[in-house]
């Protein structure tokens, strides 16, 4: 197989990029991996999203809180990262710690056991959850490296953030195809939402819009087993 | 006397009689021995041709009745509806309404007659509520809103006969079961309520007539009365002087003979099968139209407004020819029709010859028809079907079991309406047809799926939508909930729809003002779109400009070359039986005489260069092409069954390291294609095409392929809004993205893994094996081929396997190589990048 270098000299399919200039692994499970910190990033979890829609009479799976963390522990078992910064909207709502059902409870616990855990806060979930360890965090610097929920507008460089959800789409002989992605111009980057029950908003929204420089920016989109980068001249609506 | 003389004399009031009599009419055999077993009675399934008279016929009991009945006093309360007559179509009851105005104004009946549907403005509604009609024209979901209402039970006290119009397409489909669950409904209310089906012709009348009737035992049955085809239809397939394409739907071929036989008659019906086929041909005859003969458009995606002004200028007489789909194949009864003109292969005999009925509306006359075959193997088929249609062969589909998720949606309507007991309810639904196998446990678990979603881990009681009181009876929890059920009714999925509106604004996205709305395309076929791609719609070439929260601006690109929209829906499975004709007209080389002469040549080198397989053979074909093995199988079941086999067999094949690269399936035949030499392995015995294909493929390899599906995703999504688990989109509702809802492939992903036995999931997969996969019928398919295989190792293509190699490239195989596509993308990327 040929190996074409990418824009940074990484090896295409490796999903590793370079933001601000600090290395990453865009993992398609949807989590970003700092090696030389042994850091993992994971964003907008919304565990115990199943449930608040079945407060108001739409009885989805109960679930996906059972999912999400399923996911999220074969990423910590394959990465052994001693950080871990959940990027807010960890929990769907300021009560989605206490609906929790024990179970699920106990399984998150064991995850969060033996290493640093830092809960960054979200819109939904404003507040500390109920009863969890871990540290609080507004907001959170690491080198040149700024992790916060919601993007601020105009250029941050270092800024890594969640709130968007991004997805892309690209259309290959006529078929349309759509996939969570991390939204990056190498400067910053915007991570795709982890939850089982998250959905998608496309980058080309106007919620992006003056967040990054397009020329440089690609989609890596998530695969079954690695990332796709596509650059921002490919994407469809 | 004679019988009908009699049968008149007794049961026809002297005031019908006079009005018969008046317009030149005798009341037909039929309608008196409807009317005498009705009135006497009984439920009656009338099986009858187009033109015979059956609406009025469904009608005679109702309005000989309700002229009898004293009238009411002032003062005296109003006395509810006396007749529902449900249609599956909307149309047709606006139509009916101005077809029983007729006589009810020409003998001066006083007689309320009212349509109820999606349509009626919601002051009407209320009014109806409290001043109901005499006669109310309705719809499968406007019977399930009004059966979910407090007052029901007072509203339908006085009801006497529901009539059921197109009975036989209303009973294949969810909205039959809705419907039949309704019907028991109102039995309740009413027990000696009395029930008129009318039918065409069908396949198996007995499971119409126990359809109609409370199913007690599977004796049960409603009478019938058969009516008789008049004269004969005439059917001819067009014997072109064009050369007839070898793959391919448009019949580009013959737009210039379908102009002359339009020019030749007063008014023509032409029907095709696929929305995007009557864009093209109506755009084809208009480029050809050179008299300017009035040549209308008329399909399902096409703005309310503009199919109106369609059906009201064919009822004037006022068009020379319509291009329709199956919005017209229904028994509505517009202008003077008399050529029918079938683009395409039909699919089906018994369809064939719903169309045709069409033309020429007097059963005394013959219906003319012209089959246009569309490429080589739809003649062969045009002829199995012209040959059935005179031999009367049926092949309407069998009647499925009750679905569990209209069953839902049911039990949460019963909800809304009264608190119910679970085993009176249980009763109830098992006195329709298509659940009366429903057993227990499974109406329990119904039952536990609409209260708390029926999940084995359960955490989700405290929200319960329906609760068990202390007296045992089922009641809603919160208002709320009524009015959920209420905006979700029904069983009609569409896929997500756009409205296409003009804009004489060009090349500013979807920053433009805004002209007039065409019609309503699907969302995902927008998708593949950049802003100045042309399509045809509406018949016009649009210029596709960009896309404003629920609406696709498009301006006019009158000239330019255009890709024609491609839409899912609309394409008919081959239907069995014509299969067989189609396979047995290939074995016997005597039936081609009755063929155009290129056709019977084609087979002739077939039979030359390979083989022409036995009527219960299957022919297997091995070649090399370019750097690529092939290998086309011909079972002829139809396109959904073949889709399922190539996946099927691909799968094995790359099991066998055979590695193959692709398929493509058409109605007729498979192809598969690989860089190893397929036929090397089967000849060496090493892959033998008996394991291949072994009926085991459809155990593991076929569940294990479902759950990967976008099919099972799509047709979980369509069972998910019909239970109620999640919401219908409504029409101006916009895009709510991220937190609002929750996709369906998602909840479908963590359902499968976490509750797999779930009731919804079973729901899907029984959805998908009857419709979209055709599997009983592949089953059929290889026990009948076992030890029947033929092989054929060629050194290139055979003439019967040009058609499918046309079809690679243009037809594709969704879903399953996503990932694929992703890595060509980023391949282009790079070559981009390295300026190679």
């Amino acid at each position: 197989m040929n190996v074409a270098p990418e824009r940074h000299g990484f090896t295409r399919g490796s999903g590793m990029i370079a933001i601000a200039g600090e290395v990453a692994l865009c993992d398609p499970r949807g989590a970003l991996f700092f090696p030389d910190m042994r850091l993992l990033v994971v964003s907008d979890l919304h565990l115990e999203k199943g449930s608040a829609f079945a407060r108001r009479g739409r009885l989805l799976p109960p679930y996906d809180t059972g999912a999400t963390l399923d996911l999220l522990d074969t990423v910590i078992a394959d990465h052994r990262p001693t950080t871990v910064i959940s990027l807010g909207d960890s929990f769907h709502d300021g009560f989605g710690a206490e609906r929790m059902p024990s179970i699920y409870r106990d399984r998150l616990l064991s995850l969060m056991a033996g290493r640093e855990w830092i809960w960054v806060a979200g819109n939904h979930d404003p507040d500390a959850p109920a009863d969890l360890p871990g540290l609080v965090a507004g907001e959170l610097a690491l080198g040149g490296l700024r992790f916060r929920h919601e993007p601020l507008a105009g250029a941050e460089p270092g800024e890594i953030a969640g709130h968007l959800h991004p997805g892309a789409v690209v259309v290959q002989r006529g078929r349309a195809v759509r996939r969570r992605c991390f939204a990056t111009d190498g400067e910053r980057l915007v991570m795709p939402a982890f939850g089982a029950y998250t959905g998608s908003l496309n980058v080309l929204d106007k919620a992006y819009r003056g967040l990054f420089r397009w020329e440089r920016f690609f989609a890596h989109m998530l695969g079954t087993s690695r990332v796709y980068a596509v650059a921002h001249h490919r994407l469809h609506r | 006397m004679s019988r009908d003389a009699f049968a008149a004399s007794t049961v026809l009031p002297e005031s019908f009689a006079r009005w018969f009599a008046s317009r030149g009419w005798a009341p037909r055999a039929h309608q008196l021995d409807l009317l005498a077993r009705a009135s006497g009675g009984a439920s009656v399934l009338l099986i009858a041709p187009t033109g015979a008279g059956k609406t009025l016929a469904g009608f005679l009991p109702s309005l000989t009745d309700l002229a009898s009945r004293p009238q009411r006093k002032p003062g005296e309360r109003y006395r509810g509806i006396h007749t529902l007559y449900i249609s599956p179509l909307k149309a047709l009851a606006v139509d009916i309404e101005r077809n029983l105005g007729r006589p009810v104004a020409e003998m001066e009946l006083d007689i309320a007659v009212e349509t109820r549907t999606g349509d009626t403005p919601a002051h009407k509604r209320q009014r109806q509520k409290l001043v109901p009609p005499d006669i109310l024209l309705t719809t499968p979901e406007q019977l399930a809103l009004l059966i979910a209402s407090k007052d029901a039970e007072r509203f339908f006290a006085g009801l006497k006969y529901v009539v059921l119009d197109e009975l036989h397409s209303l009973v294949t489909s969810k909205r039959g079961h809705l419907l039949a669950l309704g019907l028991a409904r109102l039995r309740r209310f009413v027990p000696e309520l009395r029930t008129i089906g009318l039918s065409a012709t069908v396949a198996e009348p007995d499971a119409l007539r126990r359809w109609l009737v409370p199913q007690s035992s599977p004796e049960a049955m409603a009478d019938v009365i058969t009516v008789e085809g008049g004269a004969k239809p005439v059917i001819t397939i067009l014997d072109s002087e064009e050369r007839v394409p070898w793959a391919g739907h448009s019949a580009r071929y013959a737009i210039g003979e379908i102009y002359e036989a339009i020019k030749a008659h007063r008014t023509t019906l032409l029907f095709v099968n696929t929305r995007s086929q009557a864009e093209f041909l109506f755009q084809e005859l208009w480029r050809v139209n050179e008299d300017t003969l009035p040549i209308a458009l008329h399909h399902g995606s096409l703005d309310v407004a503009q199919r109106r002004r369609v059906e009201n200028a064919m009822e004037a007489n006022a068009l020379r020819a319509v291009v329709a789909t199956s919005t017209l194949d229904l028994g509505i009864d517009w202008g003077d029709v008399d050529l029918v003109v079938h683009v395409g292969a039909p699919k089906g005999a018994s369809r064939l010859a719903q169309r045709i009925g069409r033309s020429n509306h007097r059963m005394d006359e013959p219906s003319r028809a012209i089959l246009v075959p569309a490429n080589r193997f739809e003649v062969l088929e045009c002829r199995a079907a012209l040959e059935a249609n005179y031999l009367g062969a049926q092949d309407t589909p069998p009647l499925q079991q009750g679905a569990l998720d209209v069953l839902a949606q049911h039990v949460m309507g019963m909800a809304c309406a009264e608190p119910f007991d679970e085993a009176e309810l249980l009763d109830e639904v098992r006195s329709a047809a298509p659940y009366a196998e429903l057993d227990a446990e499974t109406f329990a678990r119904v039952v536990e799926f609409v209260a708390t979603g029926g999940y084995a881990l359960r955490s989700y009681e405290r929200y319960a939508r329906i609760r068990k009181t202390k007296d045992g009876l089922w009641r809603v929890s919160h208002p709320r909930f009524a009015q959920q059920y209420r905006l979700n009714v029904g069983t009609i999925i569409e896929s997500p729809m756009l409205n296409v509106r003009m804009t004489r604004q060009r090349g500013k996205g979807g920053n433009v003002s805004g002209g007039p709305v065409l019609g309503k395309v699907e969302e995902y076929f927008l998708e593949t779109l950049s802003p100045g791609d042309t399509f045809l719609f509406a018949g016009k070439m649009l210029r596709f400009e960009g896309i404003r929260e629920n609406e696709c601006f498009v301006s006019n690109a009158a000239g330019q070359d255009a890709r024609v929209p491609v839409y899912a829906g609309g394409k008919f499975p081959l239907s069995t039986y014509l299969a067989a004709e189609v396979r047995s007209m290939l074995a016997d080389s005597e039936r081609w005489r009755k063929l155009p002469e290129q056709v019977a040549d084609w087979l002739a080198i077939q039979a030359e260069k390979s083989v022409l397989p036995k009527a219960g053979d299957l022919l297997v074909e091995t070649f090399p092409r370019g750097n690529r093995h092939y290998m086309v199988a011909y079972p002829f079941e139809g396109r959904l069954a073949h889709q399922t086999l190539g996946m099927l067999l691909t799968r094995r094949l790359e099991r066998a390291g055979a590695h193959p690269l692709g398929f493509v399936a058409t109605d007729y035949a498979l192809a598969i294609w690989a860089h190893p030499d397929m036929g090397a392995l089967f000849r060496s015995g090493e892959l033998p095409l008996s394991a291949l294909f072994d009926e085991d493929m459809l155990g593991d390899d076929l569940d294990a392929w479902l759950a990967e599906s976008w099919l099972l995703k799509r047709t979980f999504r369509a069972c998910a809004v019909i239970a109620g688990l999640i919401e219908k989109r409504h029409p101006g509702q916009e895009k709510t993205g991220r937190q609002v809802t929750v996709s369906a492939d998602l909840i479908y992903d963590v359902l499968r893994t976490h509750d797999p036995d779930h009731i919804l999931l079973r729901a899907t997969r029984a959805d998908a094996a009857a419709g979209l996969l055709d599997v009983s019928r592949l089953a059929d398919m290889l026990s009948r081929i076992r030890g029947r295989i033929m092989h054929k190792d060629l050194e290139r293509i055979s003439p019967l396997a040009v058609p499918v190699m046309l079809e690679i490239g243009k037809e594709r195989v969704k879903g399953e190589a996503d990932e694929m596509l992703l890595s060509e993308v980023e391949e282009d990327l790079i070559h981009e990048a390295m300026g190679d």
